[in-house]
């Protein structure tokens, strides 16, 4: 939310753009490709089928009409979206939304089905990937402090911790 | 029941007057408004006063005004602790465009410190 938020000096390194399959540490095939508007409804059964638990910061919303609203902004044509197939089902998505000064939030959401399979890194890459492709330079997330699987995947991507002083940690990347 | 209600005249903030009225006027609550300055914020703590006046009349309420400043979350924990208060109402946390709620400075300082209960309206 603050306007004056840092970033990296250095840019990292480059990341793989969608399309992408992988198999996951559960041997099964996951195809990343990027998304809009046309996927709302297989995204609309994936957050409908989301775990309570694994909410962040009241996001995904948990009413359908709300899931609906929500997803009306981030599938917008000025943001950039991914997803995760398996088969025909959205298990994963990661998006990225403008801010009001140049830089863009970024949010992933797995199910807890295929979670710990590698599925969250190479979404989060793939994104990543995308966004570079795109020219974008400049991305941050904020993560509640107790999400350590959570805020290692960032770290671990390239992400840096820029704003330790508010509920929520804020971290972010520099892309080119 | 006695409130306390803390108001930056942010937008939250008028929305937490307005349910913490409207349950004051059945629950027959005296509700007091403790007053401060934010920046994000164009009015003025007397523009906030002078608007919260008005929106006081609307209701039957049993109701004061005071100004605060300085450490606002400090502040409004000596309030609600020191004196006769039995509930601290705060609007808390903005969404980003994406969605998620960001909590702010003053929310966060007043649940993890203040001992009398706090209701946080959003």
């Amino acid at each position: 939310m603050t306007a004056n938020r840092t970033y990296p000096d250095e840019p990292a390194g480059e990341f793989p753009p969608p399309p992408r399959t992988i198999t996951d540490k559960d041997d099964r095939d996951i195809e990343i490709r990027s998304a809009g508007l046309a996927e709302r409804e297989p995204l609309v059964a994936m957050y409908t089928a989301f775990d309570p638990a694994d909410r962040a910061q009241g996001i995904p919303p948990v009413k359908e009409y709300a899931i609906d609203n929500w997803l009306d902004t981030v599938l917008a044509e000025d943001c950039l979206n991914v997803i995760a197939w398996d088969g025909e089902d959205a298990v994963g998505h990661s998006m990225l939304v403008p801010d009001d000064s140049g830089g863009y939030e970024l949010a992933i959401f797995v199910l807890n089905t295929h979670q710990g399979a590698g599925v969250g890194t190479s979404l989060l890459e793939t994104l990543l990937g995308y966004t570079q492709q795109e020219g974008v330079e400049k991305v941050w997330l904020t993560v509640e402090r107790w999400n350590k699987p959570a805020i290692e995947l960032y770290k671990k991507v390239g992400f840096e911790i820029c704003n330790t002083e508010s509920f929520e940690i804020e971290m972010s990347i520099r892309l080119h | 029941m006695n409130v306390l209600l803390g108001h930056d005249g942010s937008e939250g903030a008028w929305e937490a007057l307005r349910q913490t009225l409207e349950r004051a006027e059945v629950a027959g609550d005296d509700v007091s408004v403790a007053i401060y300055d934010d920046t994000a914020v164009e009015a003025t703590p007397d523009e906030i006063e002078r608007e919260t006046r008005s929106k006081l009349e609307e209701y039957d309420v049993d109701t004061g005004i005071r100004h605060i400043d300085g450490h606002v979350g400090g502040a409004l924990v000596e309030i609600v602790d020191g004196e006769d208060f039995e509930r601290l109402v705060i609007a808390g946390g903005n969404r980003s465009t994406l969605g998620k709620i960001q909590l702010g400075n003053v929310a966060e300082f007043v649940v993890l410190n203040s001992e009398t209960p706090v209701t946080l309206v959003r």
